[in-house]
């Protein structure tokens, strides 16, 4: 039995230890987010985070992440309440035909959130292992460095909401 | 056809002693690090029915130390933590810029040194900077440790002078004795990212008061079944001021070290120009 956490949730798999974590999470638990693109670790569509670090989930067996901290894009914000990155995505047309948009988003947040810089070529290193196939890496970008932004506002400001934006 | 997982058993040895016991029993064991390469395959239907040895918990093969001489890497360190590592950083920097170039953040995440290495891939790129550092490989069997010099690891593509049961352990690499003058780490490949090189270079030199090459180290990936020190061209060029007709008879000689091949990524052509282009800027300083 493999003991893991799941944004947040403890949750244990009793199936084959060889069974790739990218199949645990969208089979065994049902989160079906996490994209499987390529398998082959080229395009980074099935990047979650593991104690906080993007990976590739389609090259782990899950034997390998007991007694890790998963998260995945369903540990972001949900349609109502978006996260200051999924924010800046959707006002800057980071995500067109969506197959590459969790990953880019777990590859980014981990970014984001560590407090990385909003230099747009910094950005595009941190994201070459994830590749958009409607190559909107323009937009992509655009978005990261704004969420750079807003979080540091936030950080600076807890009680300022970046939603003044979109009204003004 | 995918991957089955039922075909696959896994042993999860928790430290060093269990996971040789464990590869001396069952030599057919096939050991897993950070699975960036072997999961390729996998994934592809290759390496079924296997009894994997998995060594994601051997916390003491993760670890970076300081030795006297220089700086002992755990096999399992991802080349993520290679670049993080202040020491690391500033005696080794060809390390860190091929440890750099290495897949994505991903990849560097879980791709380990020491994996690396056992793949034995023509292409990998911290090979060149470990071989003009020229890295001992701490190999440990049921029988003890034995310290293999880098280059004497590998047997050819994809084939190293392991046996079973033997395990990478660590990594060392000396420090070196003066700075280097010149140095240098280049790749070259489709893109900046997550591309396997069609070359791949690393260069140390040093030069006396008067100009003359003291010592050179160069190293090629990508050239050759395993990475290639440029013997020829090193001793060509001791002793000798860096004229353009030393570099250019530098770069002829270059062709004898080497044994490139045309392939899915470039052709035999096309390496042994950018190679001789890549010396001839090194050498030229």
């Amino acid at each position: 039995m493999i003991s893991i956490e799941v944004n947040g949730e403890k949750r244990t798999f009793k199936g084959f230890p060889f069974k790739r974590l990218i199949d645990v999470l969208r089979q065994d638990f049902g989160l079906m987010g996490t994209k499987e693109g390529c398998g082959e670790g080229e395009c980074g569509a099935c990047t979650v985070l593991v104690n906080g670090e993007p990976v590739n989930s389609c090259l782990i067996p899950v034997c390998q992440v007991e007694g890790t901290r998963i998260e995945t894009v369903e540990s972001l914000g949900r349609p109502a309440s978006p996260n200051v990155l999924q924010k800046a995505f959707l006002e800057k047309g980071g995500s067109q035909c969506g197959i590459c948009t969790p990953g880019m988003l777990m590859t980014a947040w981990a970014w984001v959130r560590g407090g990385g810089s909003d230099k747009p070529q910094a950005i595009r290193n941190v994201l070459a292992g994830n590749l958009c196939r409607c190559t909107g890496y323009q937009h992509i970008v655009n978005a990261v460095v704004q969420a750079v932004r807003d979080r540091k506002k936030i950080i600076r400001n807890p009680k300022s909401t970046i939603q003044n934006r979109k009204s003004k | 056809m995918r991957g089955a997982p039922f075909s696959m058993n896994v042993l999860r040895p928790r430290n060093a002693p269990e996971a040789l016991r464990a590869f001396s029993k069952n030599p057919k064991l096939t050991p897993l690090a950070g699975g960036t390469d072997f999961m390729v395959a996998w994934n592809a239907g290759q390496l079924q029915n296997r009894v994997v040895l998995d060594l994601s918990r051997l916390k003491e093969w993760k670890k970076i130390q300081k030795t006297k001489e220089g700086i002992r890497i755990g096999s399992l360190v991802t080349h993520r933590r290679i670049q993080e590592h202040p020491v690391v950083r500033s005696m080794f920097p060809l390390l860190v810029r091929a440890c750099a170039e290495v897949g994505g953040w991903q990849i560097q995440n879980r791709g380990t040194l020491g994996g690396n290495i056992a793949n034995a891939s023509p292409a990998g790129d911290t090979f060149p900077p470990l071989s003009v550092y020229e890295g001992m490989v701490n190999v440990l069997s049921p029988r003890g440790r034995k310290r293999v010099p880098f280059h004497q690891v590998f047997a050819g593509v994809k084939k190293t002078t392991l046996q079973p049961g033997e395990l990478i352990e660590s990594i060392e690499i000396p420090y070196l004795k003066n700075r280097p003058h010149h140095q240098m780490f280049r790749k070259v490949g489709t893109r900046a990212a997550q591309a396997i090189s069609k070359t791949v270079a690393a260069g140390l030199l040093w030069l006396k008061k008067d100009k003359t090459v003291q010592e050179l180290r160069f190293a090629l990936g990508s050239m050759a079944p395993t990475a290639r020190r440029l013997k020829s061209v090193e001793s060509f060029c001791l002793g000798k001021r860096m004229t353009p007709e030393v570099v250019d008879r530098a770069c002829e000689l270059l062709v004898q070290d080497v044994s490139p091949i045309d392939d899915i990524r470039s052709t035999r052509e096309y390496r042994l120009r950018v190679s001789q282009n890549l010396l001839r800027s090194f050498l030229n300083g």
